[in-house]
């Protein structure tokens, strides 16, 4: 039911929004251009927009000097690793709370959510001295499972909400065809289950992969990914806008595409249910 | 409906996820308050016994513990400020009948999914440059002297970089409340000659309400600990050091661990704070 509107005052809006959209989307868009220029050409007065000789040379140049496939495979692993853990992990609770639900189901989730609000830095040093003990310190496992610690709360609250909205009258009827537990779970529950679970693995494998307190403090040469990677051009040598914006735009390709199939949950996830 | 088997069968499958949170909280909680009452230098003499609330006193009386606060408050109340006005402002421009609706909102949201490190570093080379940034050609471009954006202007870059990263969050927020308002009710005042200021005011507003606050709590949660756009751009120098910055540097980089672990914990003192607003909304809106 489209709102009847004025054409003039239609195309207003539209002018308005493509232009406010693309001021907000310019420095991506600006990342992407300057990584396919010379470093010349990258800090040329004027700036060039698109006239400009392209080349792939800082691709080729930041995976020789920098190795960044390696990053690239440590972001994978630990916001991969972290996300199927958490949801192995969750599953089962997720479950229980919903379809068993009892008086402290309540309690439970916002303690659970509370746990998210501790402030990374309160806890940095306690961490960092456990992975010191148990020789954690710059390895994926260590980071899998404290990035898994700090996604499950939403990880358990996602998928919470998605499982609430599957009919219970449909699990009753499985039991009283007489199926088990197990197969209740296995056959009439997962299938129903599957786009939640997918949504929810969407989201945390994005707020995993942009991480960047533990994944910075946590790791050095060995198991940093590419938050760390990225960091390390800060210093004054790696001032070369054209590699800094190859290596950017590699950095968060992957992510801005999975982030657009992401909106909504995006909401959900980040809001626990109090928008809708 | 629940038997007793699938009540016990419950308890256990929610077990793994409440042990695995419970120490997580708990073993680093207890081990930051106790390292807070202790003179703990790790590389000057490791522990050096009990000292009381030595530790909280000198954190708070630091002289650089009041500073950060400011600045704390300066970066998390103008990034609220901006992302709410600019985000309502966005969302209400959204809701409109546009074309290309879908292609507009993609090109807002973008920014949230950039990781933090490259939002920051991007801002702060490419376009903050006194030399070489784009903002430099552009105020050349008006006759203005390019500003040093991380010396001079340090805390006006954090707010701009970090507000950049969290306006899509608002407007996305806003934007889908937006979109559960009975917009016949609007339509209905508008035939009545209703203004759309006074729309806006008596009828968007009061609705927006409880999303305006959600948003404000969550990203306060979010704001109060960024670290990674101060690592990168001025690594705590020319007055942007924030509370979370200042417990870094005291507990990692100056090895004081004892005084970083009372400052850990004002830290935590402050975010419950917040957080307890937050859950009441929560909570609330569970047992619908």
């Amino acid at each position: 039911m489209a709102r009847a509107v004025s054409f003039n005052r239609k195309t207003f809006n539209t002018v308005l929004a493509w232009s406010i959209g693309l001021l907000i989307f310019f420095p991506i868009l600006w990342t992407i251009l300057t990584s396919f220029k010379t470093e010349g050409q990258a800090i040329a007065d004027p700036p060039l927009f698109l006239m400009f000789d392209w080349t792939l040379e800082n691709y080729a140049i930041v995976q020789e000097r920098s190795d960044y496939l390696r990053f690239l495979t440590n972001s994978v692993i630990i916001a991969g690793g972290s996300t199927l853990l958490g949801i192995f992990v969750a599953v089962p609770a997720a479950w229980s709370m919903a379809f068993v639900p009892s008086k402290r189901t309540k309690d439970i989730l916002l303690w659970m959510l509370s746990t998210k609000m501790l402030p990374a830095v309160g806890v940095l040093y306690p961490i960092y001295l456990i992975f010191i003990e148990l020789g954690l310190l710059d390895t994926k496992i260590g980071l899998v499972v404290v990035l898994m610690l700090i996604n499950l709360p939403i990880i358990v609250w996602m998928l919470y909400t998605y499982f609430k909205e599957i009919p219970s009258e449909i699990l009753e009827a499985a039991r009283m065809d007489g199926a088990s537990l197990r197969s209740e779970i296995l056959y009439v529950l997962t299938p129903m289950a599957i786009p939640g679970i997918a949504s929810t693995i969407l989201l945390n494998f994005i707020l995993a992969w942009n991480e960047a307190f533990w994944t910075l403090n946590l790791t050095a040469a060995q198991a940093a990914p590419l938050t760390a990677f990225i960091a390390s051009y800060s210093s004054p040598e790696g001032l070369f806008y054209a590699k800094l914006s190859a290596a950017s735009t590699m950095a968060i390709a992957p992510i801005l595409i999975l982030g657009w199939f992401s909106q909504k949950q995006l909401v959900r996830g980040l809001t626990f249910g109090a928008v809708k | 409906m629940a038997t007793q088997h699938s009540r016990s069968a419950a308890r256990f499958m929610m077990a793994p996820a409440v042990m695995l949170l419970l120490a997580w909280m708990l073993v680093p909680l207890i081990m930051t308050l106790y390292f807070s009452f202790k003179k703990y230098l790790p590389l000057r003499g490791g522990d050096l016994g009990w000292v009381g609330f030595d530790n909280y006193v000198r954190f708070v009386s630091s002289s650089s513990f009041w500073p950060s606060v400011t600045t704390t408050l300066i970066i998390v109340g103008g990034v609220l400020a901006i992302t709410l006005i600019l985000g309502t402002l966005l969302a209400l421009l959204l809701d409109q009948p546009i074309w290309g609706q879908g292609v507009v909102r993609i090109l807002v949201i973008a920014p949230f999914f950039v990781m933090p490190t490259v939002s920051a570093l991007v801002w702060k080379n490419m376009f903050m440059d006194p030399n070489y940034g784009l903002l430099s050609y552009l105020w050349e471009f008006f006759g203005a002297e390019p500003l040093q954006w991380m010396s001079h202007a340090s805390l006006t870059s954090i707010i701009t970089i970090v507000s950049w990263q969290w306006l899509p969050f608002a407007t996305l927020i806003l934007l889908t409340a937006i979109q559960s308002l009975d917009h016949e009710q609007l339509e209905a005042s508008e035939m009545d000659g209703a203004t759309a200021l006074k729309r806006f005011w008596y009828i968007v507003l009061p609705h927006l309400s409880r999303a305006i606050t959600v948003v404000l709590l969550i990203q306060t949660i979010f704001l109060l600990s960024i670290f990674a756009e101060i690592f990168v751009t001025t690594a705590g120098a020319f007055g942007s050091k924030t509370l979370t910055y200042l417990i870094f540097q005291r507990v990692l980089e100056s090895q004081n661990v004892g005084l970083g672990s009372a400052g850990g914990v004002y830290a935590i003192i402050l975010a419950n704070i917040v957080a307890i607003f937050l859950m009441r909304i929560v909570g609330k809106n569970l047992d619908k």
